[in-house]
């Protein structure tokens, strides 16, 4: 059989063979444009439709690129001549601080997540994200985050410890608030990041199009696929590592403080953790756009797509093993620094894999110029110069000599401005049109590219200069006669020169644009379904939802767009007035379900603000109003799951077009909730290990760990509480089997002892610290042991929760016998507990008498 | 040969494919690992690596035996048929296929990363 006799054979589903009726097609268009209408007067703010809570998402993360971007302008003014006096020390640290923070955490990160939020389901050909309301939630939290984190360098409040924070000059010298706002903040808009990573990697794998098989997928989304799942493991490393260095400041948890036991080498472990992978996470979504951009202008398909799968992913992999290279000068052993070099070096394979397929395939095409390609083409020169020097600095001895200097702020700026700002500038002027119909000028576009690119490599190349001459990182000024005043007036020229740049596609894209006439529809000609929407678009995402053969359907499939438009494929209608999209098989995209998506509200805006009271006023150490701000928050969210979520339909099945019914309810591994809850716990799961890390970690670098005066927790409360929590995990099983075979009763009974059981196991593993005397200021060892009985009591507390949630949407029928999404999910949350609770009492109560 | 219905996908994993790189994570951790903890608690004062070579080495053969055995059964679902790539038809021919071919060439990186690794307990014999 060849390739082409199968793509034959292939056309499996057909749409409707004849143009359904005018009228039914105006009656469908109606009713589908009056579901998915936008809210309007103050009630635009409740809107949770993907393409405009990306939209909010987008323009937040740009406003705080440009202040950001001001701040680091600052910073050039100052360093433009010796001794300078434009800033004080003192602001000079708040300024470098806030500058790589915002960059990091409230521009980068949350570009990424908002570009997939309003593109990915149209690449996908899906109405919206699975979890549309988790996205408003998203967006909330980090824009509330964002506002107090850069405002407080307004009030002289700001953080001041570098973007990386490492104590102990945060734990110990650096008293006011500034370190808590970070670490609070962040932790709250990390917390964000890891609910959009669930929406991005359960909309890749359960909301494609019918057909679109795991080798149809468009690049971009294998991209955000790997990004996305890349989060689940390197943000909870530095929520770990942010709980413990907040203990310390708040409590005086000794965790970073060598004087008693604890170690100040293990933050830097746990920072970076995060903190190389984010690199990755970071480069390989912007880098995304550009393997979307290439083949439309070379006009052809990509060359080497599953090389490139294999470089996005090779790369997720091998980017954790990275992370000692920013520790090269910590003394550790020379083998571990040999070993992080050897990744250092490997991950280059990856990267250059895929800068190749992109050369290949613009040199097996043919190249259309255009404003989008220009700012392509800049970004891969101005990558392959930072990849470069990577390479110098990866290696240990090299980087000896250029740890902390300018080479290193020349090298890093290279990366993330050609990895990530030229490539998010190109999908500005590319995706531009599917946001408002219209183009962004071609005339400006070049204008500032010439300004950024020339600006940018007048700026960070003498930084090469500068650093490997001697000059320092973040010192606020140099003396004169040492060689650096000439390379650093250069750099503080070319970075106003890119900031004009800068400033000329802010213009382009702000400017109003009613004279501007719409694109035309598909304007760059591109094949993939993105593409699909009228200059200007609906709301509904696509008219049908498409069956997919090929990896450019556009392109590819004949009279495809006609298709749609006339509502030939699946879902033409909404018929019962609801929000619905399609759940699909994760390697054949085979349909199985009938999805109805939740609607505009205010509830994740109200979520967010009350969680992120919890996370504010603790900040000023106002423990008791941040606790009763958690418990409202709980109270929302549960309201929010109560009305919004594993709603029972009106009917089984719908008919959703082509001979196709598909159920609207399914529970169980089969339901995106499930997987939802999966993906979430295992970013849950890794935060915990980090802890069980760190204690391992203080009995490598003590020779008595745990110390011999330790007098707790002991040997039978931690026992008994992991009895306890088993029990309890079991009865829940139980309870989900009995709800399953309608035997209320016995349901009932399994899920009250559940309950108690998750409590008293909770109270037990406490016990164990508390009865022995454990005092968590005395030593770290105390500290690490109450820190881990607290993590798994609180698992505890959450389970016994969500028992008391299935019980009351049980009697309140909610829940029943075949629907049962709560009792899966609330399973699936305790196989985690069970898996925490053994774990905890495995090294709190065993390690010591292995010992 | 087999048709189509031989390849349902509940026989394929996406799992297959990440099998390599996860080896050598496991292999990346375990000689960080052992080296660190050697290094910090048992080394002694001449600073030798002693058994952490050995052990690296025995690391590396396991992880390359496995990253080998991936990946051969990778490239032969690529090779499946007579399907050439870009392995971009809808069938599940050729979903087999590229799921075999990445398989493959993740193994391929995997191996060489592997091999880095391993590199550095040739040239360093000491926990300085």
């Amino acid at each position: 059989m060849t390739g082409d006799s199968e793509r034959a054979e292939s056309a499996d589903v057909k749409p409707l063979a004849h143009e359904p009726a005018e009228a039914v097609r105006r009656g469908q268009e109606e009713r589908l444009r009056k579901v998915w209408v936008t809210p309007s007067g103050w009630h635009y703010w409740s809107a949770v439709n993907n393409t405009i809570v990306g939209v909010w998402y987008t323009a937040a993360a740009f406003l705080f690129f440009l202040f950001g971007g001001v701040l680091a302008l600052l910073m050039r003014v100052q360093l433009a001549v010796p001794e300078n006096t434009f800033l004080s020390a003192e602001t000079y640290n708040q300024v470098f601080t806030v500058h790589g923070s915002v960059m990091m955490f409230l521009f980068a990160i949350p570009v990424f997540e908002s570009i997939a939020v309003i593109f990915l389901p149209q690449m996908l050909g899906a109405r919206d994200l699975p979890f549309p309301r988790l996205s408003a939630f998203g967006f909330w939290c980090f824009i509330l985050g964002g506002v107090f984190l850069s405002g407080s360098i307004l009030f002289d409040a700001a953080p001041r410890g570098g973007w990386f924070m490492y104590p102990p000059l945060t734990s110990k010298y650096q008293p006011g608030t500034g370190a808590d706002m970070w670490l609070l903040g962040f932790s709250f808009i990390e917390i964000a990041a890891i609910a959009a990573a669930v929406e991005l990697i359960v909309g890749t794998l359960k909301c494609r199009p019918p057909g679109m098989r795991i080798n149809l997928i468009p690049l971009y989304c294998w991209y955000v696929l790997v990004a996305a799942a890349m989060v689940l493991f390197a943000f909870p490393p530095l929520i770990a590592g942010s709980m413990l260095l907040e203990l310390e400041r708040a409590f005086d948890w000794p965790f970073f403080d060598a004087g008693r036991g604890g170690d100040p080498l293990l933050w830097q472990h746990l920072f970076w953790l995060f903190g190389h992978p984010e690199v990755y996470i970071i480069f390989l979504p912007s880098i995304a756009i550009i393997a979307m951009i290439i083949p439309t202008f070379a006009g052809r398909p990509i060359v080497g797509y599953t090389w490139i799968v294999l470089a996005a992913v090779g790369t997720g992999f091998i980017s954790f093993g990275l992370w000692v290279h920013h520790m090269f000068t910590t003394g550790l052993p020379g083998i571990s620094l040999g070993l992080f070099s050897a990744a250092s070096e490997a991950v280059a394979i990856p990267t250059g894999v895929q800068i190749f397929c992109f050369l290949a395939t613009l040199a097996a095409g043919r190249l259309v110029r255009s404003v989008p390609m220009l700012f392509t083409a800049g970004a891969l020169a101005i990558f392959v110069l930072g990849g470069l020097t990577g390479v110098m600095v990866a290696l240990a001895t090299f980087d000896f000599q250029a740890h902390d200097t300018f080479f290193v702020v020349a090298h890093l700026h290279y990366v993330l401005i050609g990895g990530a700002v030229f490539p998010i500038v190109a999908g500005c002027y590319y995706f531009f049109p599917l946001i408002n119909g219209k183009k962004l000028s071609d005339r400006l576009g070049k204008i500032a590219f010439w300004f950024m690119f020339v600006g940018f490599n007048i700026a960070f190349l003498p930084m090469h200069f500068t650093g490997l001459r001697g000059m320092p990182r973040r010192v606020f000024t140099y003396p004169e006669g040492l060689g650096f005043e000439t390379l650093n007036m250069i750099s503080t020229v070319g970075a106003f020169i890119l900031g004009i740049g800068i400033a000329i596609v802010t213009w382009d894209i702000v400017r109003p644009k009613k004279r501007v006439p719409y694109a035309e529809r598909n304007p760059w000609n591109a094949g993939t379904l993105e593409w699909l929407p009228n200059m200007p678009s609906e709301n509904w995402g696509v008219r049908s939802i498409p069956e997919i053969d090929s990896r450019y359907p556009l392109w590819q499939q004949p009279n495809f767009v006609r298709d749609v438009d006339q509502g030939r494929f699946y879902l033409p209608d909404a018929e019962e007035g609801k929000r619905e999209t399609l759940v699909t098989t994760a390697i054949d995209s085979r349909p199985v379900q009938c999805l109805r998506l939740p609607g505009p509200s205010f509830i994740p805006a109200v979520a967010a603000l009350t969680m992120g009271g919890f996370f504010i006023l603790g900040t000023f150490y106002l423990w008791i109003p941040a606790l009763i701000s958690l418990v409202v928050a709980i109270g929302v969210i549960w309201y929010w799951l109560w009305i919004g979520t594993a709603v029972l339909p009106e009917k089984e099945e719908k008919d959703v077009g082509l001979g196709l019914k598909l159920p609207l309810y399914l529970s169980g591994p089969a339901s995106v909730g499930w997987w939802a809850m999966f993906i979430m716990m295992l970013a849950v799961l890794t935060a915990f290990v980090c802890l069980i890390f760190s204690y391992f970690f203080y009995w490598t670098i003590h020779d008595d760990f745990p110390p011999e005066s330790a007098t707790g927790p002991g040997v039978f409360w931690p026992c008994l509480a992991g009895g306890l929590l088993l029990a309890s995990w079991g009865m829940t099983l139980l309870a989900r089997r009995w709800n399953r075979a309608n035997k209320t009763g016995a349901f009932y009974v399994a899920l009250l002892l559940a309950l108690g059981l998750a409590l008293a196991g909770g109270a037990a593993i406490l016990a164990g610290p508390w009865l022995t005397g454990l005092n968590p200021k005395s030593h770290v060892y105390p500290a690490i042991v109450w820190l881990l009985a607290i993590w798994t009591a609180l698992h505890a507390a959450v389970g016994a929760l969500m028992h008391a949630y299935c019980l009351a949407s049980r009697l309140a029928g909610r829940m029943s016998a075949r629907h049962d999404i709560d009792m899966w999910n609330v399973t699936l949350f305790w196989h985690f507990v069970a898996l925490t609770a053994g774990i905890t009492v495995a090294v709190i109560a065993g390690f010591p008498l292995v010992k | 040969m087999k048709d189509m219905k031989s390849l349902p996908e509940k026989e394929e994993s996406l799992w297959l494919v990440i099998v390599s790189p996860t080896i050598w994570a496991v292999h990346f951790l375990l000689c960080y690992l052992t080296a660190a903890i050697w290094c910090a608690k048992w080394a002694g004062p001449s600073r030798t690596l002693g058994f952490v070579r050995w052990a690296i080495a025995i690391y590396t053969v396991a992880a390359l035996i496995g990253i080998a055995l991936n990946g051969w059964a990778g490239f032969r679902r690529h090779r499946f048929g007579h399907g050439k790539l870009p392995h971009d038809a809808d069938t599940p021919e050729d979903r087999h296929r590229f799921l075999g071919f990445s398989t493959f060439l993740l193994s391929a990186l995997s191996a060489v990363a592997t091999l880095y690794a391993a590199m550095v307990a040739i040239f360093i014999w000491n926990c300085d």
